[in-house]
């Protein structure tokens, strides 16, 4: 199996080169966003434009995510003396974030979201839109994953709960695999039409 | 007697160790699936994420869960005390990170940060005859929960009617309407009868089977194998990406059922089933398996 091993921010054209089925490796500064985090980005950014503590939370995020990647994740995070260690950060189930995800994407640039479980309809063609990837992590392997994540470089928003915080990492070798690309092609959308049609067949007997 | 102790041990051990019989399982499995496949570089991921969360001690998995917690005490103990002392061990094992801080207000969003809160954990006592405890601990992320559903038959779109055929029927749809979302593969715990409410917790009690044994029900017994067998040509795969494992067991149940209802529901433990149970004497001796 090749390896594609990608830094970040990631260019446009290296995005638009990857297809459903490619390992990734990713290096580089991404940030943590899961339920309550997309929703304040679409109340607080998009809806209005950010003001005082907004703004300073929107340039910041501004600098990391323009070109680069957001993580759906809830991590583990051991905290000592105010520095912070990442000891599990399996990806969660990104389908909750469908009605945020191509608003969001668009509005900062970015060029992938990691998560698992794939996104629909609406991620997909947004993905193509403004050319972005949807990679997915390994649900549950969370230990092994936390290991790639090598510095904890900041956390906003920590009253939103550990799980549910910005929290700004940087990252080396984190592992992935492209499963809806730029080009419109979904590995989740072809999975239920195939396993559909095996459950038409076992219903038929 | 000293009830904190153990059951942060329960905990750690449940947050830290998969089960042997649910590690052996994949193992077999991953021997199974095709050279080069996705589906068996994930069941690699995985097995090499469980050994590392353990030499290490780190969780399994982020999501430590809702806590879930059905036990079985002696004659003349208060579930009160025990109540209290588990609530002690859930804010420590919060503290020292084997627990991620999950007990969120639904009014204000509120996150607790120990994991207490209404309904938080979720436990249900039992007295029993038996001269010592049994603590039944399950973490179950809540990505697996979300895709837990309940049908009542008969549902005509399935051809589903009141009877076993129609379970195989409902619980089928059931694993393809999960894909992936729960953290494929999965164990099915399945519960037929009762009201709704006991039909869930039948369902989440099967969890506790091991992952290989049979229902002592003879029918029963068949139609575990059977739908384990039917659901694994579904093609989902671990993760989704496809491949022969989309689940790794299936553990039936059943309560009476009032005439007028058949209540069939599906509990979906990801693969990290991260569930134990503790034999705690009253002489303060524990076992966990």
């Amino acid at each position: 199996m090749t390896l594609i091993n990608l830094t970040l921010p990631i260019a446009e054209g290296d995005i638009k080169k990857l297809k459903v089925g490619d390992n990734v490796s990713l290096t580089g500064v991404m940030v943590t966003a899961r339920d309550v985090a997309h929703k304040y980005i679409m109340e607080h950014f998009i809806k209005e434009e950010p003001q005082g503590k907004d703004k300073e939370l929107f340039d910041l995020l501004y600098k990391h995510l323009h070109d680069g990647i957001i993580y759906h994740c809830g991590p583990v995070v051991k905290e000592d003396n105010g520095k912070y260690t990442f000891l599990a950060a399996g990806p969660t189930t990104s389908i909750r974030e469908e009605p945020y995800q191509t608003d969001v994407i668009k509005y900062f640039g970015l060029r992938g979201v990691i998560g698992k479980g794939g996104m629909g309809d609406k991620t997909l063609q947004g993905l193509m839109d403004h050319k972005a990837v949807y990679l997915h992590a390994i649900g549950g392997a969370a230990a092994l994953i936390g290991k790639s994540v090598k510095e904890v470089l900041g956390v906003e928003r920590l009253d939103f709960g550990m799980p549910e915080a910005f929290w700004i990492i940087r990252v080396e070798d984190f592992q992935c695999v492209v499963t809806m690309d730029s080009h419109g092609n979904s590995l989740h959308k072809d999975m239920i039409e195939r396993s559909k049609g095996e459950l038409d067949k076992l219903l038929a007997q | 007697m000293d009830f904190k102790t153990p059951m942060f041990e329960l905990i750690k051990d449940a947050s830290t160790n998969l089960p042997r019989d649910v590690i052996d399982i994949m193992e077999e499995m991953r021997a199974k699936e095709e050279a080069d496949s996705n589906a068996k570089s994930v069941l690699g991921t995985i097995l090499d994420n469980v050994d590392l969360a353990k030499v290490e001690q780190l969780p399994i998995c982020q999501d430590t869960g809702m806590i879930f917690l059905d036990i079985y005490y002696p004659s003349g103990f208060s579930t009160l005390m025990m109540r209290k002392e588990i609530n002690e061990a859930i804010k420590e094992a919060t503290q020292a990170n084997f627990l991620r801080p999950n007990a969120v207000d639904v009014v204000t969003g509120k996150n607790t940060g120990d994991n207490i809160g209404n309904g938080s954990p979720s436990i249900y006592f039992n007295e029993w005859e038996k001269d010592y405890f049994e603590i039944r601990l399950m973490l179950k992320g809540g990505g697996s929960e979300n895709v837990g559903i309940q049908y009542k038959l008969p549902d005509s779109t399935l051809k589903a009617g009141r009877d076993l055929d129609g379970v195989k029927r409902c619980v089928l749809e059931g694993v393809f309407k999960a894909q992936g979302l729960g953290c494929a593969p999965g164990i099915l715990g399945i519960g037929i009868g009762g009201d709704r409410g006991g039909s869930y917790y039948l369902s989440k009690k099967q969890l506790f089977r091991k992952v290989k044994d049979a229902s002592p029900d003879k029918e029963l017994a068949v139609l575990e194998k059977d739908i384990l067998e039917s659901a694994n040509k579904l093609g989902i795969g671990p993760m989704g990406f496809g491949g022969l494992t989309t689940l790794l067991g299936v553990k039936i149940g059943t309560y009476h059922r009032h005439p007028a209802t058949f209540f069939v529901t599906i509990t979906y433990l990801c693969w990290a089933g991260r569930r134990k149970i503790m034999t705690l004497r009253q002489d303060g001796g524990y076992d966990i398996d």
